[in-house]
């Protein structure tokens, strides 16, 4: 070792010879360095490419959008009895795949898992973006969007106030507190990176941006003492909200007396869901990035395998799930409800079931051998299945359910029109653009906390503790 | 343009390597009387607020108080809505009819508190501020990266230009600086 002071660390959360200042720099120059974001290198040409795709599915939401507001919602398939379709099944989906963010950054802050604290900042901004494209469709499926203020209680000249009965108005208060916590606690997660970022850049703009941003942060003791205790107890505000987030969107549902709606089992079934949904596009994307930007040492195959093991885990939730709504259906010895399930598996849309069935439930099952969970090409596969399957999940709930209720003679059928996939890829395509700009301009892994990490390792070796381990070799 | 007066110094501050070695300088700074102590360091460091005798929970009581206020005032919005300004009569319920007013009033008893949190941090912090004299310190952009700094005040009833000087120097810092006053600013 040329450097004394460079230590193997000898963990499995950080892989390499670290010290401060070159996690510092690894994650930090992500940022800093031009050549990863100008299209003459190779880094940059990649970075350029996915902006670009971004930016022009982007552009097809802002059609879909535009159409919409001139035409009103009359051009996508939601229809009589299918009142709800593309718009509520796809928020619910981006809702549910914010969720892994705050399981990450709040539950596991709870829990003292260390190895979250590589992966926070990057499934926060997931979270936050998330929301954003989930948002986006109730809001449009108003009709009115100019006029979404009225969804609050605020005085107004009509003398009109929300009826607080509604769930629909609970998710209004729900989705809205979920964004609002979710962006301050990735905000003051940020301020000390941006003071690094102050210190670091040599651009006199980005300095200035940074010096801006990070408040004047300057890293005194007493406020890292507040600021460590704010931290820990918004952790532990976050971890009842994201579970209060979707109970209240599967209330939207099981309140109501539809078939296949009207369940008890909603609110836990939906909060496994999320987290299921949302692990799987946290690994979707943090798989090649830690590639692009070499950032293997920090997400290390360890963290792949823990959080592989927590979509197993949360899968299997939902597939209980899926075997309990088939039991209720029967048991309950309800007509209706017996119809609705016979219809889910072999009516029109039956094959949606068993896709559901099949992404959901059989093949994240591969999980289970370790062998599957090293091999990065599968793991990445089985998130693209999942979220696949996860999207089903909210088509088998949301029309499956809707087009055939109690009355043959008001039966129907959904069909989407090519609107509610312009909507529909225009908001993955928001999703991909914000996280490539995320990537650009912010740090995507929280660097102090990476140096806490590795200060907190080297405690360890003092005390000759064992090294934090996940268990098998 | 230069302030012709410096009013003094504002402090003398030290540079370490080591959390470690910046922990054992501050139990001495500490144990030496001295009260009015900071130290910068790039990551939160356990011990250290103890180490320079800093203990506060004004934080906690902030979000406590924030988020009781958050409930009750969502709850109580709820009351006044559906039985004073907009009574609306849902399938014969009760007009006041809390059980379903939990979920919005668990919300704001969150948003409020977290409200508290963020800038109950921030305010106690008195952040933002731009400039402070410790920024004028040697190497103190390392602060936020991979060095640790610990300051004595001069308002310190304890300070003593020398002596203090000495004692951080004895303690393994990297170099010791004493710190300007903060000059009087032009805007």
């Amino acid at each position: 070792m040329a450097d004394p002071k460079l230590r193997p660390v000898d963990d499995v959360l950080i892989e390499g010879q670290h010290n401060y200042d070159t996690i510092t720099d690894r994650i930090g120059s992500v940022v800093l360095n031009q050549d990863n974001f100008s299209p003459s290198h190779a880094k940059g040409k990649q970075w350029f490419l996915f902006i670009t795709m971004g930016f022009l599915l982007v552009s097809v939401l802002m059609l879909s959008i535009g159409w919409l507001l001139y035409q009103g919602i009359g051009i996508w398939g939601n229809n009589q009895p299918s009142a709800w379709g593309f718009d509520i099944i796809n928020f619910v989906w981006w809702i549910g795949i914010g969720h892994a963010g705050t399981l990450i950054s709040a539950i596991l802050l709870l829990m003292r898992q260390k190895w979250r604290m590589s992966i926070n900042r990057f499934a926060e901004a997931m979270t936050i973006f998330a929301v954003m494209c989930a948002g986006l469709f109730p809001l449009l499926h108003t009709g009115r969007p100019w006029a979404a203020y009225w969804l609050f209680p605020y005085p107004n000249w009509l003398a009109m106030w929300p009826n607080f009965r509604s769930p629909l108005v609970w998710d209004v208060f729900a989705v809205s507190t979920y964004f609002t916590v979710s962006l301050l606690f990735w905000g003051i997660g940020l301020i000390p990176d941006f003071a690094t970022l102050r210190d670091r850049a040599k651009n006199k703009t980005a300095r200035f941006v940074y010096g801006v941003a990070s408040l004047g942060w300057r890293g005194s003791t007493k406020h890292w003492h507040r600021y460590e205790q704010a931290y820990l107890i918004l952790g532990g505000l976050s971890t009842p909200l994201v579970l209060s987030v979707h109970s209240i969107v599967s209330f939207d549902f099981a309140v109501s007396i539809l078939p296949g709606w009207h369940v008890t089992l909603f609110p836990p079934y939906f909060v496994a869901g999320a987290v299921f949904a949302g692990f799987a596009m946290v690994l979707a994307f943090l798989i090649p990035m830690r590639a692009m930007y070499n950032l293997k040492d920090f997400v290390t195959m360890k963290h792949i395998d823990w959080m592989c093991k927590i979509m197993l885990a949360t899968g299997m939730i939902v597939f209980y799930g899926y075997l309990a709504e088939i039991f209720f259906s029967f048991y309950s010895g309800n007509q209706y409800e017996a119809f609705m399930m016979k219809n889910r598996m072999f009516g029109p849309y039956g094959w949606a079931y068993w896709l559901l069935i099949l992404c959901n439930g059989i093949v994240p099952l591969t999980l289970w051998k370790q062998k599957y969970r090293q091999h990065l090409p599968w793991v990445w596969i089985v998130t693209l299945f999942v979220s696949v399957g996860m999207w089903f999940e909210r088509f088998v709930i949301i029309p499956m359910s809707l087009h055939r209720d109690f009355l043959p003679s008001s039966w129907g059928m959904y069909v989407p029109t090519i609107w509610d996939f312009g909507m529909f890829l225009g908001t993955i395509g928001l999703f991909f653009f914000l996280m490539f700009l995320f990537i650009r301009f912010l740090p995507m892994i929280s660097i102090f906390e990476m140096r806490e990490l590795l200060h907190r390792t080297k405690e360890g070796e003092h005390k000759a503790e064992p090294a934090v381990t996940g268990g098998e070799a | 343009m230069h302030a012709p007066t410096k009013p003094g110094p504002f402090g003398i501050i030290a540079e370490y390597e080591s959390p470690e070695t910046l922990i054992a300088a501050a139990n001495t700074a500490l144990d030496q009387g001295y009260t009015r102590m900071d130290a910068f360091t790039p990551f939160p460091v356990h011990g250290l607020p103890e180490a320079i005798g800093f203990r506060e929970a004004k934080v906690p009581w902030i979000i406590f108080v924030m988020g009781v206020m958050g409930g009750f005032g969502g709850l109580a919005l709820q009351w006044w809505v559906s039985v004073h300004a907009y009574p609306l009569n849902v399938g014969g319920r009760p007009l006041f009819s809390w059980p379903s007013f939990v979920p919005p009033a668990f919300e704001t008893t969150i948003l409020f508190a977290a409200f508290g949190a963020v800038f109950g941090m921030i305010g106690l912090n008195r952040l933002p501020q731009p400039h402070h004299p410790v920024f004028d310190a040697p190497n103190f952009d390392r602060a936020s990266q991979d060095r640790f700094f610990l300051l004595i005040e001069a308002k310190d009833p304890r300070y003593a230009a020398d002596e203090t000087r000495s004692t951080l120097e004895g303690t393994g810092a990297v170099q010791v600086t004493v710190l300007g006053q903060e000059e009087e600013s032009d805007w």
